[in-house]
């Protein structure tokens, strides 16, 4: 433990801190984005919709051994911690960097790679806002007009039949690809990864990564916006 | 060419400072950016000015100490070079160029365009040497090194330590010299006794002389005179890693 706090202390250790994390969180959209499509399955009017069944599976994994909602919670305890940290160490890396130039140039001139690495700091602030009201959305209920425990496509589809909670989905998840584009293009600088082979796959893993997650997540409210989920 | 200059002037370190403008009307295109500068004292000192203190030693782009941004370039708009070796047929007649000094707190304003950068100087000192016996000169061939691992020491090696990286990092971040100084001698085999404690002790100095982190942009490798690599920096990275989970910073220089 005394090894992980010598390393987080310097700026490289917060940057690992941020890599390891991100990876974290990477694989849980992942993992979600591959579980809202179930709202495509067709569904024979009997028994609850394939959606359901998944999030009922969720709440139900593992259980007689671990009790129900336990696999859940351990995630859900896990990818807060994840969050936590990334948002942490983000904001001890941009308080020192802030403090690093105090007086900037009178003109400038942007030499950077990307418009994704430009807007990581204020990307995350939007996606972190989104994820607030998306659980207030989805999962609690309060921020959503017709919420009913358990009914997820229903839930789904009447949530987005609104176009401006489906344009601020869309909105959020683009900032959201934007923000993964740059990040797993760094993951390897960060973590050390340096191998010929590997740096000449980053740039187009991470484009294509980014870019499935973004048609993946928009698919769905478009769909409803279509009228194709109903 | 007719040149309107615009140009940081600071008495000194404490001096708040301002642009004063320059109105150059006989600037020749085979003039050099330095050459330009002198032409401008010129002007100033005959009409009992102070003369505009910047920077230089070789004026051709091996010492590494006439840093400037010109027009928010590190450097200059020209790829691989640095301000001495930026002509004035790089401009268009009529242009107006902004020039300021490097701008990161741990590279203070001494004078106009001149900073202080002894911060490097001591990031090297917390780690970028090898101790060995000196003596006589071994033989050249007397320890074998593979010539891909010459050529990336060799390439780190190229950097003059003159700040481009820093200044047009957005988060003034010193990462790539640091990695460069660091990978000159990780490549090669007088340089693995201290490989660890080398990237602690650099890295931790690195971050006490007030330097931003490295958040990949790669702007520095844009900059960099030299064209270092920002795959350095993820070498750099993963001996820092390796040293602190292995607890090889316990004991060594620059640790906790």
């Amino acid at each position: 433990m005394r090894r992980v706090i010598t390393l987080y202390r310097s700026s490289v250790g917060k940057k690992v801190a941020m890599a390891v994390s991100g990876l974290i969180l990477f694989g849980f959209v992942v993992g979600h984005m591959l579980g809202n499509l179930k709202a495509f399955e067709s569904h024979d009017g009997v028994g609850p919709h394939p959606l359901d069944a998944y999030a009922e599976f969720l709440r139900e994994v593992g259980y007689p051994l671990i009790p129900e909602y336990g696999l859940l919670w351990g995630f859900r305890i896990v990818l807060l911690a994840a969050v936590g940290i990334h948002i942490v160490a983000a904001v001890q890396l941009w308080r020192q960097s802030r403090s690093a130039r105090g007086k900037g140039y009178r003109k400038e001139t942007s030499q950077v790679f990307s418009y994704a690495s430009r807007t990581m700091r204020w990307g995350g602030v939007i996606v972190a806002a989104f994820v607030v009201y998306h659980l207030l959305h989805f999962t609690t209920g309060h921020a959503h007009p017709e919420f009913e425990y358990g009914n997820v496509y229903d839930n789904l589809v009447i949530g987005f039949q609104n176009p401006l909670v489906a344009g601020f989905y869309l909105v959020a998840v683009g900032a959201l690809c934007l923000h993964l584009y740059h990040g797993l293009w760094s993951i390897f600088s960060t973590l050390g990864v340096q191998n010929p082979r590997v740096d000449r796959i980053r740039r187009p893993l991470a484009a294509v990564l980014s870019i499935g997650l973004f048609v993946g997540y928009a698919v769905v409210p478009l769909a409803v916006l279509a009228g194709i989920l109903t | 060419m007719k040149l309107t200059l615009h140009v940081w002037r600071q008495s000194g370190p404490r001096d708040e400072g301002r642009f004063e403008t320059h109105r150059m009307d006989d600037v020749s295109p085979s003039m050099s950016f330095l050459d330009l500068l002198d032409m401008v004292n010129e002007t100033i000192t005959l009409e009992g000015g102070e003369p505009i203190a910047f920077e230089h030693d070789c004026r051709e782009g091996i010492c590494g100490s006439c840093g400037m941004m010109v027009n928010g370039v590190a450097h200059g708009p020209d790829d691989l070079i640095t301000a001495c070796q930026l002509h004035m047929r790089s401009f268009e007649d009529g242009d107006e160029i902004w020039i300021e000094p490097w701008r990161a707190d741990a590279f203070p304003v001494m004078k106009d365009l001149v900073v202080d950068r002894s911060a490097f100087d001591r990031i090297v000192e917390a780690g970028g040497y090898i101790s060995v016996r000196t003596g006589s000169a071994p033989d050249a061939h007397a320890v074998p090194v593979p010539k891909p691992d010459a050529d990336r020491a060799f390439d780190a090696a190229a950097c003059i330590g003159c700040g481009a990286c820093v200044a047009a990092c957005p988060n003034a971040s010193a990462m790539l010299f640091t990695a460069a100084k660091a990978a000159h001698l990780s490549y090669l085999p007088q340089g693995q006794t201290e490989r660890l404690e080398r990237a602690m002790g650099m890295v931790a100095t690195h971050d006490e002389e007030g330097f931003g982190n490295c958040t990949n942009h790669g702007a520095c490798q844009v900059a960099c005179p030299k064209g270092i690599s920002v795959d350095y920096i993820a070498r750099l990275n993963r001996d820092l890693m390796k040293a602190t989970l292995t607890g090889v910073g316990m004991e060594g220089s620059g640790g906790d």
